[in-house]
């Protein structure tokens, strides 16, 4: 796994602001704590967690949607973390976002010509003809073909599967060289799910695009990317590489989520799965130490609670943040 | 043993400015008491308006609703809608509708809404009814001093339980779960299905469990329907279904999923479900089907299988 470094991003942190009432205190949401990760260019990496766990938000914030509140973002060799301006719509220029919830992603009243000409035009990018040709090649890569049915047409014309595809094909239309995809097919059916995985992959490859993969979902990040990365309240607690994290996982955590999943068979009603009761803490106040301590079972009383766990290796590849298994292995 | 639950020839139609939408179009089958069947199919195929049908929550534009429901062999079509309230809605059959959690009402507290069906569909006290509401969150799982709680003081999965636990209430023999745990998170689904186990034998219910997620659909499934563009076109006892499937759209619907425990590279199916306005004529599922042959162009047989049956000219017996 050493290609070229696309992405690195050290002790991020970003915390929502909400105030309680008309004259109440101001609160912190702890959605993203001091994270690290990297990306190599042409290179899928998946987040993995539940909802709420800050993986929208540690997408936003990597491609300076929001404002890090800590930590560094390292893109292609320079420091964006706090650009502004000209660097930052450069920034946004090379990098790309597939939101959440495709059915509320694309304005209504604008065709699909013009939803993909938009950010063309904001970029200043070719003339009239060749902004057209450039609609033109991204429907063809998302395959909504013939390309005449498809680019006068409304978002509300068409279907979730085939609305995602635009914003999709909105995503790559810059030419970026990171894209973030934040839940790209988790509101669409199964059988249509595979097949935009498939779309995706196959343009990450042949333009060597660095692919963020943001999903709740192990089993498909399974097919889809090379390695896993597994969130849980604000912080990432393991990584490596994809059939190593899923056939050989460490965290607590991470084996419940794998334990909580079913596989189609008949017997599976037969069993009860193995899981923890309760809910992951509200990220406004976090349990102190390891975020997970209060589901526990290895729960080591007087350090878990107390202090963060740190990395551990596993192997060169693999890595795990989890007092039990440093005391234990 | 006979069965308690039986669907004959079901129909539910709406009428709408483009056309007749056939949502629910000539349905049946059959559970046995203390069966659950998952209901499993693409979106917008005809899942929860079936589910409506059985309940006879019909929306105002209904066009066609016709067929035979039989309840312990009583045929409960033929009651009047004052009967049907009295007798079946709620006190036999009752109903976790799609996106429940989210459709409490916000001002009335947990305990109260618990109860509340109780009150309304059946002739209880209201102390009475409250103290079974408090054994119904036991039986849910959410602790005893959440009853005084407010929806919005509660988590998404402790406001499905309690969307679970009211209708479970009445003591109903046959409840309907619309996709009881799609908009949760893992952890909380399974636990949630860990509870449903227990809780199906323990009132001895019968369930209809609608679900798009087929992994899912295994973890209570005794009977496995498919539905596709209004119909069933496989019924199935969960044993054949998950071992291999009889209709080819089946068999499509079961390779897409991806496994996590087994490496098995995930299909999908090319081309989208037809508009259940002008459903395609003869088979359904014959413009994305990639075995469609002559014979497709004229409806499909039923044809018995061993699991149960499908509709499929592959299947016909010679
Ligand atoms: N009241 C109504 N009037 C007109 N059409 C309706 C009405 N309710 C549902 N439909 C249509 O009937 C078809 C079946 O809808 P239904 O809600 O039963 O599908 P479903 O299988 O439950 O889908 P999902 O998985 O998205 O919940 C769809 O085409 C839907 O748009
Ligand atoms: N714009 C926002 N303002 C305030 N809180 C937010 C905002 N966006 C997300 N949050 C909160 O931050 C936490 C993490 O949310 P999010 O990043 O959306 O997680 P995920 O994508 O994993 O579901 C949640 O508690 C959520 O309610
Ligand atoms: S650090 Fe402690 S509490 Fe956290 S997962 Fe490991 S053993 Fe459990
Ligand atoms: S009847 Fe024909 S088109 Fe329909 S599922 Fe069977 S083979 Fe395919
Ligand atoms: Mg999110
Ligand atoms: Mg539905």
């Amino acid at each position: 796994m050493s290609g070229e470094r696309l992405l690195e991003v050290t002790g991020l942190k970003m915390y929502h602001v909400i105030r309680k009432g008309l004259f109440g205190g101001k609160f912190y949401i702890k959605a993203v704590d001091n994270v690290d990760l990297t990306l190599d260019r042409g290179e899928a990496l998946a987040i993995i967690g539940e909802s709420g766990s800050g993986k929208t938000t540690l997408g936003k914030t990597i491609l300076r949607l929001y404002e890090p509140l800590d930590g560094k973002i390292i893109f292609d060799g320079r420091d964006v973390t706090h650009i502004r301006r000209g660097e930052l719509k450069k920034y946004r220029r090379e990098t790309g976002f597939v939101q959440q919830d495709p059915y509320g992603a694309l304005p209504p009243f604008m065709s699909i010509r013009q939803i993909l000409e938009e950010p063309l035009k904001i970029h200043k990018i070719g003339t009239k003809e060749e902004r057209l040709e450039k609609v033109y090649k991204a429907l063809e890569e998302v395959r909504l073909t013939p390309v005449e049915d498809f680019i006068n047409k409304y978002p509300h014309m068409l279907s979730g599967g085939q609305q995602q595809r635009v914003v999709i094909a909105r995503s790559i239309i810059t030419d970026p060289k990171l894209v973030i995809a934040d839940e790209p097919v988790s509101m669409l059916d199964a059988s249509v799910r595979v097949e935009i995985l498939r779309l995706m992959e196959s343009i990450q490859k042949k333009y060597k695009l660095g692919i963020i993969y943001i999903s709740h979902d192990l089993s498909t990040t399974k097919y889809f990317s090379s390695r896993i990365n597994i969130m849980y309240a604000g912080k990432l607690v393991e990584g490596g590489p994809t059939r190593e994290v899923i056939y050989n996982p460490i965290h607590p955590y991470t084996r419940y989520l794998i334990n909580a999943l079913p596989d189609p068979d008949a017997n599976n009603r037969f069993v009860k799965r193995d899981v923890p009761p309760g809910e992951p803490p509200s990220l406004i106040n976090p349990p102190t130490g390891c975020r997970f301590y209060p589901r526990c079972p290895l729960f080591i009383k007087g350090l878990c609670d107390v202090k963060e766990p740190g990395y551990t290796y596993v192997n060169e590849n693999h890595w795990v943040k989890c007092w039990y298994y440093e005391e234990n292995r | 043993m006979s069965m308690h639950l039986e669907v004959e020839n079901l129909y539910l139609y709406y009428k709408t400015l483009k056309g007749i939408v056939k949502a629910v179009d000539g349905v049946s089958f059959q559970l046995k008491r203390g069966e659950a069947m998952a209901l499993i199919g693409e979106s917008g195929c005809g899942k929860s308006s079936l589910s409506r049908a059985i309940l006879r929550l019909l929306p105002r534009n209904t066009y066609k609703y016709e067929g035979v429901i039989k309840l312990d062999g009583e045929n409960v079509m033929e009651y009047s809608d004052e009967k049907f309230r009295r007798d079946i809605r709620w006190v036999k059959i009752s109903y976790v509708p799609q996106a429940a959690m989210n459709a409490l009402n916000p001002v009335i507290k947990v305990g109260d809404q618990i109860a509340e069906p109780l009150i309304i569909h059946t002739n209880t006290s209201k102390e009475e009814a409250l103290e079974k509401a408090a054994k119904m969150l036991d039986i849910v799982n959410i602790p005893a001093d959440f009853i005084n709680r407010y929806p919005f003081e509660l988590s998404g999965g402790m406001r499905q339980r309690v969307a679970i636990a009211m209708a479970l209430v009445t003591d109903p023999e046959l409840v309907i779960m619309d996709e009881p745990t799609s908009a949760l998170d893992v952890l909380t689904q399974a636990n949630i299905m860990n509870e449903m186990k227990d809780i199906r034998k323990k009132m001895n219910l019968t369930l209809i469990y609608i679900t798009h997620d087929i992994s899912v659909s295994s973890e209570l499934a005794d009977k496995v329907a498919v539905m596709y563009a209004g119909e069933i076109v496989e019924f199935s006892d969960a044993e054949s279904f998950f071992k291999e499937p009889s209709h080819p759209y089946s068999k499509l619907l079961l390779y897409s999923v991806p496994t996590l425990r087994v490496d098995r590279e995930p299909i999908y199916i090319k081309g989208q479900p037809p508009s259940l306005i002008d459903p395609p004529t003869g088979c359904r599922f014959k413009d994305r089907c990639p075995y469609r042959f002559e014979k497709c162009e004229e409806k499909p047989p039923t044809v018995s299988t061993n699991g149960g049956f499908a509709k499929c000219w592959l299947l016909e017996k010679r």
